[in-house]
């Protein structure tokens, strides 16, 4: 099987940790992953910010990028469901406006290959146990779009209880918005603020040294919100958790 | 009397006043946590919920499709009851209509059931200058009334009051508008409605004219149905003599069969109540009983442009059920004043910028009052994907176009103050296209990363004024994955 793994814009730039951390789960587990160096972003920020026909060369690119693969695996629940919720809503769009079937029929190939990464893990590859070590009390963050948009279900927290040497605890209120919300954070700062302020008390109320999330543009506001206040808590991303072995534990 | 919304500052400004408030705050959180957690219960003890989502969001759509039909089968049913139908174009025409069956009546003052439409029209005002005193019999909406506030929720309407402040909005009001508070009125609930009770009392019996709003109208047979928690809207339906409904076209179902679909999804999401504790219906009037004169005013009010966008008109299948606002955390935090319109919330900010257009501040700020967690569209009970429209709108205030105002079509022009945000979605896709040039960016980053700032200057500080940035990594993803043929070549 041809995988791909889609890394995302913000990830590429910001956090190449946890592209690594990807690849070598991905190698450790027997697949042969490539990184398509073309790739660039999948227009999510454009989309949602209301610039819905700026994306579409974005998304006509990505297509371009991945078409060949038989899976594309992102490890962000957001820019996952930008592909398999948004992008047949804009080909449906691009007809209504009469623009004919051409984005739709660009676009649909990747659509039903895209998967998150604990989609690609539990479904795909049919494994809970990753045979990764982390020894740390964790709690998780389920970020809204792979819980609302993908159905991320469960998958995350099978995966992190297979866990060796990991504590869970539940997070109260977890299902609840964070408050990055992309451009949101920075156009209503204040309520976003709030709502970060929030989540970080919920999280340092569990007792855990660590906030694991699979999405790393909720992580980014809520690991800054974390040093902000100077918590003694970290964010980090769920790739991160289950590439570390006892071997190679993670930093 | 209710303040207005004219002249309100854009979302994000109203908000920051009400994130700051400590005491709206902890209301807000007590009261929209409580309902929350209630409604789920009430909703998954439903076996067939997702079937009965469905198909009230089918019903709804039907209607809405064939609302020219119905309607006119709705005014040949209610006028066939003894009902007088008239029909409003906007709120001014509502409002000229009402003051003057009341003035017809020769009444001076009427008792009003909770209804959103009056709300809406800012029916309470017209009348007052028309020197018509209207009274709300609504507990929360009393209080509201009282208290010469806005209504913040579309349900609990005070639910950014607690207690204490309700008991002194009564001791200090109650005398100005009728029975005065009784003496040394606590805060307990029980002394609270009770007060509530006798005030409301005298105004019940002395009145001769109500005016309500409708959570439903059966075309079929001309029924108009009131869905409430209190008897304060059986009080206000049955004994007046006459009876003025004021109701938003959109509330139409074809025929009785219908609210079964309702009356299950209705008090589940809203009140997280098994049953509606006091569903009125009535069809025109009877000789014998309850009022001799009913009026039924049918309101556009911007409704017929909605309709005529395909992607905004399911804002209209909502049935008020307020779900939306007690699950969204911006609305926890903000407060229903934020959203400078009657309807608050989620549902506010798909539906006002769309009856009343984005060309005011907060009409066109308001589709970005949401994170789009999309929590809004899980639990609503008529499947309004809010999210989905609230993008929509984001597109229309930065883009622009063809829209339908007061039944014409209009080109919208871009909304002022987006265009250096559109100026940089266009630089970015402009790069994002192009590989090479994202790759130059990231090295340029990555190379001057020891000079970024702790804190950015300008709009940036909206990031960095509450939150630390990430650092910059020595090398982008793809720097290493080429350097190290894809981690092959890895320096152990």
């Amino acid at each position: 099987m041809r995988v791909a793994l889609f890394l995302t814009c913000v990830n590429d730039t910001l956090c190449p940790d946890t592209g690594r951390a990807v690849v070598k789960l991905l190698t450790r587990l027997g697949v042969d992953v490539d990184f398509p160096m073309d790739q660039t972003c999948c227009g999510q920020a454009h989309y949602n910010t209301g610039y819905r026909h700026e994306a579409e060369p974005l998304a006509e690119h990505f297509a371009k990028v991945f078409g060949e693969y038989e899976a594309i695996v992102t490890p962000s629940g957001s820019c996952g469901a930008m592909v398999r919720e948004l992008y047949p809503r804009m080909g449906e769009r691009a007809r209504a406006e009469g623009r004919g079937d051409s984005l739709a029929v660009t676009l649909a190939p990747v659509v039903p290959r895209t998967y998150e990464l604990t989609e690609f893990l539990v479904d795909v590859l049919g494994v809970t146990d990753v045979g990764a070590y982390y020894p740390h009390k964790v709690t998780y963050h389920p970020t809204c779009h792979g819980l609302r948009s993908l159905g991320l279900g469960d998958r995350p927290r099978r995966l992190l209880q297979a866990v060796a040497g990991l504590e869970l605890v539940e997070l109260p209120g977890a299902e609840e918005c964070c408050g990055f919300g992309g451009t949101f954070a920075v156009k209503n700062s204040d309520v976003s603020a709030a709502m970060g302020a929030d989540k970080v008390r919920s999280a340092e109320s569990t007792g855990a040294q660590v906030l694991c999330a699979a999405d790393n543009s909720c992580l980014m506001h809520i690991g800054g919100t974390m040093s902000r206040v100077g918590t003694g808590m970290r964010a980090v991303h769920l790739a991160e958790i289950l590439a570390s072995t006892r071997e190679e534990p993670a930093a | 009397m209710s303040g207005t919304f004219i002249g309100m500052p854009a979302f994000p400004q109203a908000a920051r006043a009400s994130v700051h408030d400590a005491t709206l705050r902890g209301n807000l959180r007590h009261a929209t946590h409580t309902i929350r957690g209630k409604r789920e219960q009430a909703v998954a003890e439903v076996a067939d919920w997702a079937e009965l989502r469905e198909a009230g969001k089918r019903i709804k759509d039907h209607v809405l499709r064939h609302l020219d039909r119905y309607l006119v089968q709705l005014e040949e049913s209610v006028t066939a009851a003894g009902g007088v139908v008239h029909w409003a174009a906007d709120a001014e025409e509502a409002n000229r209509i009402v003051a003057r069956l009341v003035k017809e009546t020769g009444e001076r003052e009427v008792v009003k059931v909770k209804s959103m439409a009056t709300q809406e029209i800012g029916l309470n005002e017209a009348l007052q200058a028309e020197g018509i005193r209207a009274y709300e019999t609504d507990l929360a909406e009393l209080i509201v009334q009282l208290g010469r506030d806005r209504p913040s929720h579309i349900l609990v309407p005070a639910i950014h009051r607690n207690r204490g402040e309700i008991r002194d909005i009564f001791t200090r009001e109650m005398g100005e508008w009728g029975r005065p508070a009784p003496e040394g009125l606590t805060d307990s609930p029980a002394e609270l409605a009770e007060a509530a009770r006798l005030h409301l009392r005298e105004k019940f019996l002395r009145a001769k004219v109500g005016i309500s709003g409708a959570n439903f109208m059966v075309a079929e047979t001309g029924t108009l149905v009131v869905v409430e928690s209190e008897g304060n809207g059986r009080m206000c339906l049955t004994l007046p003599e006459t009876l003025i409904s004021v109701v938003g076209i959109e509330k139409t179902v074809p025929s009785w069969r219908d609210l079964e679909v309702f009356l299950q999804t209705l008090p589940r999401s809203s009140t997280a109540e098994r049953m509606n504790p006091y569903t009125s219906m009535w069809t025109g009037t009877r000789d014998e009983d309850g009022p001799r004169a009913f009026h039924l005013v049918l309101l556009d009010n911007g409704r017929t442009d909605t309709l005529a966008d395909e992607v905004g008109r399911q804002a209209l299948r909502c049935i008020r059920c307020s779900a939306c606002l007690n699950v969204c955390p911006v609305y926890e935090r903000a407060g229903g004043h934020a959203y400078g319109s009657v309807y608050p919330g989620p549902i506010g900010a798909i539906l006002s910028p769309q009856l009343r257009g984005t060309r005011s501040e907060i009409d066109a700020s308001l589709p970005y009052a949401s994170s789009l967690c999309g929590a809004c569209y899980e639990v609503c009970p008529v499947a309004i994907d809010i999210p989905e429209v609230l993008v929509h709108l984001r597109e229309r205030v930065v883009e622009g176009g063809p829209v339908i105002r007061e039944g014409n079509k209009v080109v919208l022009r871009p909304a002022k103050g987006h265009a250096a945000e559109r100026a940089a979605m266009r630089a970015a896709r402009w790069a994002l296209t192009r590989p090479g040039a994202l790759r130059t960016a990231q090295r340029l980053a990555s190379r001057t990363r020891r000079l970024r700032p702790r804190t950015l200057p300008g709009p940036g500080r909206a990031w960095s004024g509450t939150r630390d940035l990430p650092p910059v990594p020595p090398e982008p993803f793809r720097d290493w994955w080429q350097r190290t043929r894809g981690g092959k070549d890895e320096a152990k």
